[in-house]
């Protein structure tokens, strides 16, 4: 199991088209793919491959995900949801 | 009379009788299964899925026709709802689990979602979930065997009047003699917003009880300017709004009559009017202006969202589409200004978190760095230029030996294609942006070896000025209108004409109402504009004294500071 924490860099936050780029991305790989946001002193828990589990986060410009990946190619998936947060999710 | 305010959703004025939807309450009882009826049930869910799935085919091509593929995401995003585990999985799971009937399940499993929605602090999150609903209320009334509600009703125009419309109800209003809607529900970027905008469709959202206080057949004003609504207007109101709704379509209709004249201000001076082209979906729009030809096509569009570089052939075809559509007017094509971040996307070796990508590998500097994709790009362009008038634009050029080493590739390009067969014409020219101050100080070496130039306004006050518009810290900082900003310019049109060249301007400058008489008063010979803000420039140029003007801008640039600038501009303005 791997995880990693991503600032969400795009102007308007993980909303539709964001989340379906990142549920897209998580869907194409095996592994469980689980994404969790701190509410003010809550974790929300979501599943990575759920656009509306995605988007019930409403993580803003600004605001911090882990990302926690659990299968065989954890590796790879981890990857390819960093590139997107990287390139900001082509929205910029 | 009673006059609500709700929100601004999308602009115009609409005045006739309410229709008012009722709310289909869909009451939803939970049913127990017997357990050899389970698996019938969760067919009979998977069904409506399906089903559901063709309505988003159909609702897809719709969009495309009438709207055009941006909007269309809006039915992807749908799509990806209808396949989210929370319907697919919860929904047969709940039927199993506590043997209930699918409709029950799957408003279960949609509460559920729509109370973590609703707990949203920001409006625009908070907004999607329509999009949710939208794609429920779909399922449960194929699971209903249910029709939604038609609008074919609604015999004569009407204002519709609903507690909230779902995105792919605002789909059908307009051929459904809806003169406008108004809501209960709803903010200003909902996509029944949005769609609303796009269709032109007046619209005031938000007024929390209207669908209470108003009865069919109540005569309405809705104001989507100011986000008011009427009940029961007074003769006065009506009048007033009578008037206004004439005013705007008069202006409507005076600004139709400037299609294909010429963009002559009032004492014969001639401009020429081109359009700005930022994707191939706008092409037809442009065609309908019947303007003076392309006066920047940006191509980066070509670029984003794929896994490697456009080819040749793609490219060619693209251009040539254009170039073709354009003949005899000419199309300035601009080599793609993407940023050093789009290189890893591409397949490529890139910088990746440039701390300054405006400064960065952008535009020429990357096209230089990887001279393949610019060989490429200029290769595709020039198989174009056989069909029509082209012209070359090299974007972020700061030094003259970026022109120089372009210019190399584009004459490579150039004897390659002949050697190829290709009969290429005699000269196409090759131009550069000035948008780094670098090439605006320098610009009379620039001028003995480029064959046109093009202002990019939009750069230039961003460099000039040090001043990044996203960042919000400084962004009030950006002014088009600086005394700095208007030297420069002055500095570039008089250097540009002494060498018997033509300037251009493109960028948000020649779309601004208040700035396009500076640049007329400049001596700017050709504007290229965005296809929304055409005609209304034009009427603009059309009314101008380009003598008076230039007595004017000779007064602004002996003013100090960009608040004597606009006055000036505001008293022109409302001459």
């Amino acid at each position: 199991m791997i995880e990693k924490v991503f600032v969400v860099r795009n102007k308007l936050g993980l909303h539709a088209r964001p989340a379906s780029l990142f549920v897209q991305t998580a869907s194409r790989h095996r592994c469980k793919v689980t994404v969790s946001k701190d509410q003010s002193g809550e974790e929300i828990v979501v599943n990575g491959k759920s656009v509306m589990g995605i988007m019930m986060l409403a993580a803003a410009c600004g605001e911090q995900v882990k990302v926690i990946l659990d299968g065989a190619d954890e590796k790879d998936a981890l990857k390819r949801l960093e590139d997107l947060f990287v390139r900001k999710f082509d929205e910029e | 009379m009673i006059v609500i305010k709700g929100v601004p959703a999308s602009p115009g004025i609409a005045i006739g009788p309410a229709y008012v939807l009722e709310n289909e309450e869909i009451v939803i009882n939970r049913a127990d299964v017997p357990k050899q009826k389970v698996a019938g049930e969760v067919r009979r869910f998977k069904g409506a899925l399906e089903a559901t799935h063709r309505d988003l085919d159909a609702a897809e091509s719709k969009v495309l026709k009438m709207l055009g593929k941006e909007h269309a995401r809006l039915i992807d995003t749908h799509r990806l709802i209808l396949r989210d585990p929370l319907i697919t999985k919860d929904v047969p799971q709940r039927i199993r689990g506590e043997r209930v009937n699918a409709e029950f399940a799957l408003s279960e499993s949609l509460e559920v979602v729509n109370q973590a929605f609703e707990k949203m602090q920001d409006e625009f999150f908070r907004e999607r979930r329509h999009d949710l609903f939208d794609v429920g209320k779909r399922l449960l009334s194929h699971l209903l065997k249910q029709d939604k509600k038609s609008l074919t009703d609604v015999k004569a125009p009407s204002i519709l009047v609903a507690r909230n419309l779902l995105p792919s109800d605002t789909l059908n209003l307009k051929e459904n003699n809806i003169l406008g809607f108004v809501t209960d529900l709803g903010g200003k970027t909902s996509h029944t917003a949005i769609l609303a905008q796009s269709m032109e469709i007046p619209a005031v959202v938000g007024l929390s009880d209207a669908s209470h206080r108003v009865k069919t057949g109540d005569t309405v004003i809705l104001d989507g300017d100011q986000g008011l609504v009427i009940i029961h207007p007074s003769p006065e109101a009506i009048e007033k709004y009578q008037a206004l709704h004439q005013r705007s379509l008069q202006e409507e209709e005076s600004l139709e009559r400037l299609r294909g004249v010429p963009a002559t201000t009032s004492d014969g001076h001639k401009v020429r009017m081109t359009v700005n082209l930022d994707a191939i979906e706008e092409l037809k729009a442009i065609m309908a202006l019947k303007g003076d030809g392309i006066g920047l096509f940006r191509t980066e569009y070509l670029y984003l969202n794929r896994p490697t570089a456009p080819g040749e052939e793609e490219q060619a075809k693209v251009y040539t589409q254009v170039v073709r559509s354009l003949d005899p007017n000419p199309v300035v094509i601009r080599t793609a200004d993407i940023g050093g971040d789009r290189l890893s996307q591409l397949g490529l070796e890139g910088p990746k978190n440039e701390a300054n990508p405006f400064m960065g590998l952008r535009g020429i500097r990357l096209f230089l760095r990887h001279s393949d994709l610019l060989k490429t790009q200029l290769r595709a362009i020039l198989r174009a230029s056989v069909h029509g008038k082209v012209q070359v634009l090299l974007p972020m050029v700061s030094s003259l030996r970026e022109l120089q080493s372009a210019r190399r590739i584009f004459q490579q390009a150039q004897v390659e294609l002949e050697a190829e067969g290709l009969e290429l014409p005699k000269k196409v020219p090759l131009g550069i942006m000035v948008e780094i101050p670098s090439a605006a100080i320098l610009l009379d070496a620039f001028l003995e070896e480029a064959d046109f130039i093009s202002i990019g306004t939009n750069d230039l006050i961003q460099y000039l000025l040090a001043v990044d518009r996203i960042n919000e810290e400084v962004a009030h900082l950006y002014d088009p209108y600086h005394p700095a900003v208007l030297r420069v310019l002055e500095g570039i049109v008089q250097a540009t004409h002494k060498h018997g060249k033509k300037v251009t301007v493109c960028g948000e400058m020649t779309s601004d109402p208040k700035a396009v008489p500076l640049l007329i008063g400049l001596g700017v010979d050709v504007l290229s504009v965005t296809p929304r803000m055409y005609l209304r420039v034009k009427q603009i140029v059309r009314s101008a004294n380009a003598e008076e003007l230039k007595g004017a801008v000779a007064k602004a640039l002996r003013m100090p500071d960009s608040d004597q600038i606009r006055r000036l501009l505001s008293e022109i303005e409302a001459r």
